[in-house]
């Protein structure tokens, strides 16, 4: 009898031992990391002062996690930020942006700019080939950027990147023939590209890659050319592509033919496409990645303080902005002492020291401080409770209620917007008093849900495409497209049309000022923070920024000795 | 025999021409699309992508137009991963998910039954008390949490195995052992209780008053009629492994079938869809089908050709 009992207790005893030990271990290597907190400002004080005089290991192979199969490798088609990722390693435009997050001459070796700043006439560079031989001509980037303004061509979703272009929007609608747009190539070496308006950030968007080349003699007619490495995958950045196996593993070599190659110190690039993020952080762990985090990865919320306390954690600014967005046609949000209210009576600080963690900024403006940086202060104090009890109630009586309706809370399904939620939920609560119900969709649903305008308060989010307040005024300028709130102002969008005109950089930066302070007196949407860039790197990788756009360019990094 | 195949055949084709037309529809009718994405398409353009996809055609044609591609097994192009087409998709991710579960299954079944016929046999001794703590902890521990714990000892403590991905051998073991778990356990149970009923049955006190070898008794005699419940538990699980191994290949980073199964619908990817949800049915169809076929080769007494077809 007692036997039985014993081999009972024995096996249970056995079995729970694993769990035990599985979390033991994790709990004894956060403590090791809590004990020297100091190693962090050497981590990234070492991060910056480097400048390539450390010696090279004889193994410049980088190891990185891109999380998914990218959705296209074509660079016309492509348009999310994998495939940017990969695309940017291997293909370059007329400009490249740098180290400092300044676009560089790539592809053209000389950028002449007309007067009213609408006429931008390229040079090629001689040298600039591509990776079969082929020189890369004025042509190549005229057929690729009209291939992609072609009505007929499909999977162009990202077209609208070119509509700076003087009638690109027109010729994707099909009402003007494309020979009207503003590509010519003059000869093989120059190329004369005419702007709708003056663009400010247009040495910007040719570094994006919508803007990329392709080779037209390899190309032309292929229709499927970017589905797999063939002898057609044809690319002119500092990278080949070797191999691509889809859903799996995407392999870089060097292009010893790039016209900087000298520069270029990396060998191979092993892309891995892992998405669980924890099993990409093991991964980084246990050595089998260089890498972790952003911009192509990401890391688990949970592992952050531990990280950060440990010294490892790398943050950098990133221009993009998560808000609340109003829906100011129903009640009570078409008041707008009630929006300000609610935008108020949001404790930030709060939310970022404990929810977040990732050191994000506080936003009280609407574009990120990388671009305005007076915007690190805002336009109204954070977790202002008793200003914001003043203008609620102003706001009930302008509207003639002596009691807020439920407010509803929409938001996707995921972990971290649901924290955020509930915090934001109690804080309303106590701050105004309000019965705030919570309201967690599928993506798609979602979506479907902000677009018909069927919410009170929704979660939203936006990342620049390009340094450039602009990028996230305009998305406010009228009703529609990413403009969720329903909100639109004749003044705001003549003050943003008064900018596209506005020639002179300084005078235009106070237009788009203006302009935003009255879209934050007017405040459509609640902000919450701007984001920023988490990521890990061993010690021994060099010479990698990753950009408030969130994007990296690997073609300066290299693999110190180690 | 041959009538029995074609009609249970004809069933197979009426049952996937139901789940072809429900999925059909209750796709179209989730809300959002493949195109939809927080960075809203200009409306021409939205337009252009529609109208390139066929999406703007009336649904009663998309539907036509459907049903014939599919009827050339002809699952059509995705619309998420650009110029691959889901008969690529699923050719391709397939070969991962098939290794895995392979390997899951014949753990599974191996182990399972080892650790069922040992329980029955050394039924409340230590034993039995042994592989049923096994069986418990192995239904009640949800695969993901296993998962973690696997990767963390055998990866990362004692760097025995790699982390993730899928390149060797090596690499499919700490997966195949966490997609093997629950199913092992369930065959355990199931096979530990079936063989306490065949060891309490007349023919097999007969067998050991005639005074046959025990281990006759029990290898020809027990197990044989005790597994018959194992055996139609297998088609359903051959199927549950391929599909519901969604978990296990997004931690080990696989890149197969499983994972594109869920995340099409999350991405509206239509045909992505479509493609893989007949594809399974078809599996589930066939492998339901066979065991029993199987099933009457095990047990004699069940005629799978049923009465009067001889």
């Amino acid at each position: 009898m007692n036997w039985k009992k014993w081999s009972l207790l024995l096996a249970l005893v056995f079995a729970m031992s694993i769990f035990l030990a599985a979390c033991g271990g994790d709990d004894s290597s956060s403590n090791e990391g809590g004990d020297d907190t100091d190693t962090a400002e050497e981590g990234s004080s070492g991060e910056e002062g480097d400048s390539g005089e450390t010696a090279l290991a004889d193994d410049q192979t980088f190891n990185v996690n891109i999380k998914t199969e990218p959705p296209s490798l074509h660079p016309g088609k492509a348009s999310d930020t994998t495939s940017s990722a990969v695309l940017d390693q291997i293909f370059e435009g007329l400009t490249r942006i740098n180290q400092d997050g300044e676009p560089e001459n790539a592809m053209a070796s000389d950028i002449q700019t007309s007067e009213d700043l609408t006429t931008y006439t390229f040079t090629i560079r001689d040298g600039a080939t591509w990776s079969n031989g082929d020189p890369v001509t004025a042509q190549d980037f005229e057929y690729a950027w009209k291939w992609v303004l072609n009505p007929d061509s499909p999977d162009t979703d990202y077209a609208y990147q070119l509509y700076p272009i003087k009638n690109a929007a027109e010729a994707k609608a099909g009402d003007v023939p494309l020979d009207e747009v503003g590509i010519t190539a003059k000869d093989d070496k120059t190329l004369v590209v005419e702007l709708a308006q003056p663009t400010p950030y247009f040495l910007q968007l040719t570094a994006f890659h919508t803007y990329y080349p392709v080779n037209k003699n390899v190309v032309d007619g292929k229709t499927e050319w970017a589905t797999d490495v063939s002898e057609n995958y044809v690319t002119n950045g500092p990278f080949t592509m070797e191999s691509w196996a889809h859903k799996d593993q995407i392999v870089l070599k060097k292009n010893a033919d790039y016209w900087d190659a000298e520069n270029v110190k990396l060998e191979t690039i092993n892309m891995y496409m892992v998405e669980d993020e924890n099993t990409e952080l093991q991964m980084y762990k246990n050595g089998e990645l260089d890498w972790a985090g952003s911009p192509t990865g990401s890391i688990p919320l949970a592992a952050i303080p531990s990280l950060k306390e440990d010294g490892s954690l790398n943050i950098s600014p990133k221009a993009g902005i998560y808000y609340y967005s109003f829906n100011t046609e129903v009640e009570p949000f078409n008041n707008v002492n009630i929006r300000k209210a609610f935008a108020y009576a949001i404790n930030r600080q709060g939310i970022v020291d404990s929810i977040t963690k990732g050191e994000q900024q506080p936003a009280m403006a609407l574009v990120p401080p990388s671009i305005f940086e007076e915007n690190k202060e805002g336009y109204f104090e954070d977790n202002n409770v008793e200003k914001a009890k003043e203008l609620l109630e102003k706001g009930m009586e302008e509207l003639g209620i002596d009691k807020l309706p439920v407010v509803k809370v929409t938001y996707n399904t995921d972990e971290g917007h649901a924290a955020i939620a509930q915090a934001i939920q109690d804080m309303w609560r106590e701050n105004l008093g309000v019965e705030v119900e919570l309201n967690n969709e599928e993506w798609n649903v979602f979506l479907d849900t902000m677009g018909e305008g069927n919410y009170q308060v929704g979660r939203m989010g936006w990342i620049a495409d390009f340094n450039d307040a602009i990028n996230f005024l305009e998305i406010f300028q009228s009703v529609g497209g990413n403009n969720y709130t329903n909100w639109e102002n004749e003044e705001y969008s003549a003050l943003l049309e008064k900018s596209r005109t506005e020639t002179d950089p300084d005078a235009r930066r106070e237009i788009l000022r203006e302009a935003e302070a009255l879209f934050m007196e007017e405040l459509p949407l609640a902000p919450i923070y701007f984001y920023t860039n988490l990521w890990l790197n061993k010690d021994y990788v060099k010479g990698i920024e990753v950009s408030p756009m969130g994007s990296f360019n690997l073609k300066w990094g290299y693999i110190a000795e180690h | 025999m041959a009538r029995y195949l074609l009609k249970r055949l004809g069933f197979i084709l009426v049952s996937l021409f139901f789940i072809v037309t429900i999925t059909f529809f209750l796709m179209q009718a989730a809300p959002g699309g493949p195109f939809a994405s927080e960075r809203k398409l200009p409306p021409v353009i939205e337009q252009q992508m529609n109208e390139q996809y066929g999406l703007n055609d009336p649904l009663y044609q998309q539907y036509f137009d459907y049903l014939v591609n599919i009827v050339q097994w002809d699952f059509g192009p995705s619309f998420k991963y650009v110029g691959q087409s889901v008969n690529d998709i699923i050719s391709r991710s397939f070969p991962y998910s098939l290794i895995l579960g392979a390997e899951a299954i014949f753990l599974a079944l191996s182990i399972g039954i080892l650790l069922g016929v040992i329980a029955a046999l050394k039924h409340n001794k230590f034993g039995d008390y042994f592989a049923m703590v096994i069986a418990v902890l192995g239904i009640s521990v949800p695969s993901f949490i296993l998962a973690s714990v696997l990767q963390y000892v055998f990866a990362v403590k004692l760097e025995m195995l790699p982390v993730a991905r899928f390149e060797s051998f090596a690499h499919t073991i700490l997966p195949a052992i966490a997609l093997a778990t629950t199913p092992l356990a369930f065959i355990a149970r199931l096979m530990r209780s079936s063989m306490l009923d065949v060891l309490n049955s007349d023919y097999i006190k007969t067998a050991k008053a005639k005074g046959l070898n025990e281990r006759i008794v029990t290898y020809r005699h027990a197990i044989r009629n005790a597994i018959l419940p194992v055996v139609s538990y297998l088609g359903p699980l051959v199927v549950a492994i391929l599909t519901g191994s969604f978990v296990i290949e997004k931690i080990f980073a696989i890149p197969g079938l499983g994972n594109e199964f869920v995340v099409s619908v999350t991405n509206r990817d239509y045909t992505v869809i479509m493609g893989t949800t007949v594809f399974f049915s078809v599996l589930l169809l066939v492998s339901i089908l066979i065991v029993d076929l199987i099933y009457g080769l095990v047990d004699p007494r069940i005629k799978v050709a049923g009465k009067g077809d001889k």
